[in-house]
C-alpha cells in the first residue's frame, strides 16, 4: 500500500514484484518465463521464493454486492456517471423503462443495473448491478500484450489508455464481458470500465456507488472481512440466501463479492468459470516456448547436417 | 521472360519502367490491362477501400460487427486466424527443401515462401484496419512489454517472421533489379532464415490457438481444449502444403507463361508428393482432434446437440473426408484429385478457424447467432482486401522469378 500503482508501464512493475501479491506473483513468473523464452533484455528474474506465496495484496479491499437488497434505485448508477464524468445517458437515472432489456457497461456506463425474474418469490424481481468485478489475477491484465492493466494494492484493476494500442484481447479474455470499448471512436478508442474509485479509496473514500446506495447494498470494506461479512450473512439467513459467495473463487476469485437469493445462473453469472486463475490455463504453453526456442534449433540442424551429408555421398 | 537483354543497354528510369510494364511499352501494357479480371477487381476495390477509409473516420463500429461482447470480427478471424495458417506455406517448404533435402521439390519453394510472406504482410493489414490506434502497432515491442501475454509473443513472431520473410524471398527480387553481389549474401543466410522459420511458425501458430486459452467460458468445450496451441500448429502444416498446391494450380493455369518447363512439368508429381505429406499430417491431426474429445471427455456432447453435431461435421466432412480425397489421390498418382482435396482440406482449415474465433465463440450468449453475422461494410472490406491481396500476388508473379528460374542464376541451385 505504499506507492500509488497507477499504471503498468511506468515502473510500477517494481512494486509489484516486491509486494508479495498473488496474481502479481504468477504473473511475474510467467513473465520471467516469456522473458527467458523470448525477450532476454526484458527485465530481472523474480524472486523464487515469492512464486508459492499466493495470497495477494495484504489488505486488499472489496466490494460486497447484497442482490437481496437491491431495489433497483439505479442511485448507484448515477453516483458512478456523477463520480467519475461520464457522458448524460440517453434516459435519466430514474428511469425504470430501462429494465425492459439487458443492459451491460459501455462506453459510457461503468455500472448497470439489469432486472431478473424472482424464481423464489415471484412479482419481487431481483435487480442484478454489473460492472468490473476486480479480479485477484485479472485475465484481462495477463492478456494484455501492452501491460495496460494493473492490479493495485488497494484491490482495483485498472487500465492505462497511454500503452493501450485497441488489439481488445481484454475483452476476449475477461470472463465477465466487463471491459467495454469505444467502437465509435475512429481514432482514438479506449477500453472503458469500473476502476472501483481507485482515487477516492487511495484519499480514504469509498467507492460512488457503495457510498450512493440508500438500501446499503454495496458494501465496501477489505476483501477478507467481507468474505466474512458474507459467510455470517448466509448462516444467520440461511433462507434468504443460495449457499454460495460469487467471486470467492470464480476465476481465481474476484474483489467483487456477491450474495443472492437464488442460484447465480439465473442471473445470467458465468457458472462455468474454472476456480483457479484463468491464466494458468496458458502457463503450459508459455513454459514450453523456451523449450522450442532452445531445442528446435539443435535439431533442425541436425537434419541439415545429415541430410547435407547424405547428398555429399549420393 | 528475357526482358533483362534488351533493356540492358537503356538508361535507368527507362529501365525501371521497363521493370514495371514488363517491357512493353507503356500504352500496349495499359491496354492489357482491361480485362473482365481486372474490371471485377476495380469494382471490388472501389466499394471496399472508402469502407476502410470509413473505419478510420468513424470509427470501427461503422463498419464491423465487433462489440463489446464480440471484441473480434471477421477483419481477424479472417484475415488473421484464418490467414496466417493458410500462410504456413514458407515455413514447410523451405523445411522441406533445406533441412529435410526433398530437393525435388524446389521448384515450389519460391512460391511457397512468396504466398507466406504475402499471406503475414495482409494479415497484418487486416490487424492495422482493426486496432484501435495501428500508429501503436510497435508498441508491444517497444514500449511497454507484457509477455504474459500470449498475443505478447504473437506480435514478437509475426513481426520477426514477416521479416524472416521477406529476406527468404529477397533472392528472387534481388535478381529481378539484378543485383548480383547483394543477392549472393541474401543466398548464404537461407539455412539460417530457414530455420528461424520453422521456429516462429512452430510458435506463433500454436500461439494462435493458445490465445483462446484465456477464454475457457466462451468457446464452446468441443472446441476449447488445452491441446488447441497443438492443433493450430499442425492443421498450418497441412494448410500450407494444401495452400502450395491450390496457388501452384491456379498459378500454372493463369500464368502459364510465367512458368518454367521444370516447373510445369514437374508440377503433377510434385502435387501428389505433398498430397501424400498432406494427408499423413492430416490423420495425426484427426486423431488429435479426437484425442481432444477424449482428453476432456466430451463424447457425450457430440450426439447430444447441434454444437455436436456441428463439431462431427467439422471433423469428418472437412477434416477427415478431404483427408481421404488426398490419400485416394495419392493412391491413384492421380494429381487432379490431389488438387480436389487440396482445396476441401482449405476450405476445412478455414471452418474450423472461423468456428473458434467467430461462431462458436460466445456460443452461450442469447442473440449469439444474430451477433455474428458480418455487415455488407465489413464483407465490402475483406473482399476489397483480398481483391488487392490477389493483384500485388499477380504483379510479383507476372515479373520475378517465382514459378521460374532466372537462367542467370541457375549455377548455386537456389
Amino acid at each position: 500500500m505504499e506507492k500509488p500503482v497507477k499504471d503498468a508501464g511506468n515502473g510500477s512493475g517494481r512494486d509489484e514484484r516486491t509486494g508479495g501479491g498473488k496474481g502479481v506473483n504468477r504473473r511475474d513468473f510467467l513473465r520471467g518465463v516469456a522473458v527467458a523464452g523470448g525477450a532476454a533484455f526484458l527485465g530481472t528474474p523474480t524472486d523464487v521464493q515469492a512464486l508459492h506465496d499466493l495470497s495477494g495484496w495484504p489488505d486488499r479491499m472489496g466490494m460486497l454486492t447484497d442482490l437481496t437488497e437491491c431495489v433497483g434505485c439505479r442511485s448507484c448508477e448515477a453516483a458512478c456517471n456523477a463520480a467519475n464524468r461520464l457522458p448524460a445517458p440517453n434516459a435519466p437515472f430514474d428511469e425504470k423503462s430501462v429494465f425492459e432489456r439487458k443492459r451491460r457497461p459501455t462506453a459510457s456506463a461503468y455500472t448497470v443495473v439489469n432486472r431478473y425474474e424472482n424464481t423464489k418469490t415471484p412479482g419481487n424481481p431481483i435487480y442484478r448491478k454489473v460492472q468490473c468485478n476486480h479480479c485477484e489475477e485479472p485475465s484481462c491484465a495477463s492478456a494484455c500484450p501492452v501491460r495496460a492493466y494493473t492490479k493495485t494494492p488497494e484491490g482495483p484493476v485498472l487500465y492505462n489508455q497511454d500503452v493501450c494500442f485497441g488489439c481488445r484481447y481484454c475483452m476476449v479474455a475477461c470472463p465477465f464481458y466487463a471491459p467495454a470499448y469505444d467502437y465509435d471512436s475512429a481514432l482514438e478508442p479506449k477500453v472503458v470500465k469500473c476502476t472501483m474509485c481507485h482515487g477516492r479509496i487511495k484519499a480514504g473514500g469509498i467507492p460512488a456507488c457503495s457510498g450512493a446506495c440508500p438500501m446499503g447494498a454495496i458494501t465496501f470494506g477489505k476483501r477478507g472481512t467481507l468474505l466474512k461479512v458474507a459467510r455470517d450473512r448466509i448462516r444467520k439467513f440461511p433462507d434468504r440466501y443460495v449457499d454460495q459467495i460469487y467471486g470467492e473463487y470464480e476465476a481465481g476469485g474476484t474483489s467483487w463479492l456477491y450474495l443472492s437469493g437464488v442460484p447465480f445462473g439465473q442471473l445470467d453469472y458465468p457458472t462455468n468459470l474454472p476456480r483457479k486463475p484463468i491464466v494458468e490455463n496458458t502457463k503450459g504453453f508459455l513454459s514450453a516456448v523456451p523449450l522450442v526456442l532452445t531445442l528446435w534449433p539443435a535439431l533442425l540442424g541436425l537434419c541439415y547436417a545429415a541430410n547435407r551429408n547424405k547428398e555429399e555421398k549420393g | 521472360m528475357n526482358d533483362n537483354l534488351m533493356v540492358k543497354e537503356a538508361t535507368y528510369p527507362a529501365r525501371f519502367m521497363s521493370k514495371l510494364t514488363m517491357g512493353l511499352p507503356m500504352s500496349e501494357y495499359a491496354r492489357k490491362l482491361v480485362t473482365p479480371f481486372n474490371i471485377v477487381a476495380a469494382i471490388l476495390l472501389t466499394v471496399g477501400l472508402p469502407l476502410i477509409g470509413l473505419r478510420f473516420w468513424q470509427g470501427l463500429a461503422t463498419v464491423t460487427h465487433a462489440s463489446n461482447e464480440y471484441p473480434w470480427s471477421i477483419l481477424l478471424g479472417w484475415g488473421l486466424f484464418s490467414g496466417v495458417p493458410l500462410s504456413g506455406t514458407g515455413y514447410v517448404m523451405a523445411t522441406a527443401v533445406y533441412i529435410f533435402g526433398f530437393r525435388k521439390y524446389h521448384p515450389l519453394v519460391r512460391l511457397g515462401v512468396l504466398t507466406g510472406f504475402m499471406g503475414y504482410l495482409f494479415a497484418v493489414i487486416y490487424l492495422l484496419i482493426d486496432i484501435g490506434r495501428p500508429w501503436r502497432i510497435y508498441y508491444p515491442m517497444a514500449v511497454s512489454f507484457g509477455p504474459t501475454s500470449v498475443l505478447f509473443l504473437v506480435a514478437w513472431h509475426v513481426a520477426t517472421y514477416l521479416t524472416v520473410q521477406l529476406l527468404e524471398f529477397s533472392p528472387a527480387i534481388l535478381e529481378w533489379i539484378q543485383a548480383r553481389r547483394t543477392r549472393k549474401w541474401a543466398i548464404l543466410i537461407t539455412v539460417a532464415m530457414t530455420i528461424a522459420g520453422v521456429i516462429l511458425s512452430t510458435l506463433h501458430q500454436s500461439a494462435l490457438g493458445a490465445l483462446f486459452l484465456m477464454a475457457p467460458g466462451k468457446l464452446h468445450p468441443l472446441w476449447y481444449s488445452a491441446f488447441i496451441p497443438v492443433f493450430f500448429f499442425i492443421s498450418s502444416i497441412y494448410a500450407g502444403l494444401c495452400m502450395v498446391i491450390a496457388v501452384s494450380t491456379i498459378g500454372a493455369r493463369y500464368l502459364r507463361e510465367k512458368a518454367d518447363d521444370q516447373f510445369l512439368e514437374n508440377l503433377d508429381e510434385l502435387t501428389v508428393g505433398l498430397g501424400k505429406a498432406a494427408c499423413i499430417v492430416m490423420f495425426v491431426y484427426f486423431a488429435l482432434r479426437m484425442i481432444g474429445v477424449a482428453h476432456d471427455d466430451n463424447w457425450g456432447l457430440l450426439l447430444s446437440s447441434s454444437y455436436g453435431y456441428w463439431f462431427l461435421a467439422e471433423v469428418l466432412l472437412f477434416v477427415l473426408l478431404p483427408c481421404i480425397v488426398l490419400t485416394v489421390g495419392v493412391k491413384r498418382d492421380d494429381a487432379r484429385i490431389v488438387r480436389a482435396g487440396a482445396f476441401h482440406a482449405i476450405a476445412g482449415v478455414v471452418l474450423t478457424r472461423l468456428n473458434i474465433s467467430i461462431l462458436m465463440f460466445n456460443w452461450n450468449l442469447p442473440g449469439h447467432f444474430q451477433a455474428i453475422v458480418p455487415p455488407a461494410r465489413e464483407v465490402a472490406i475483406v473482399l476489397s482486401i483480398i481483391t488487392l491481396h490477389v493483384l500485388i500476388f499477380r504483379w510479383i508473379l507476372n515479373r520475378m522469378p517465382v514459378m521460374r528460374e532466372d537462367p542467370a542464376y541457375l549455377e548455386d541451385g537456389h
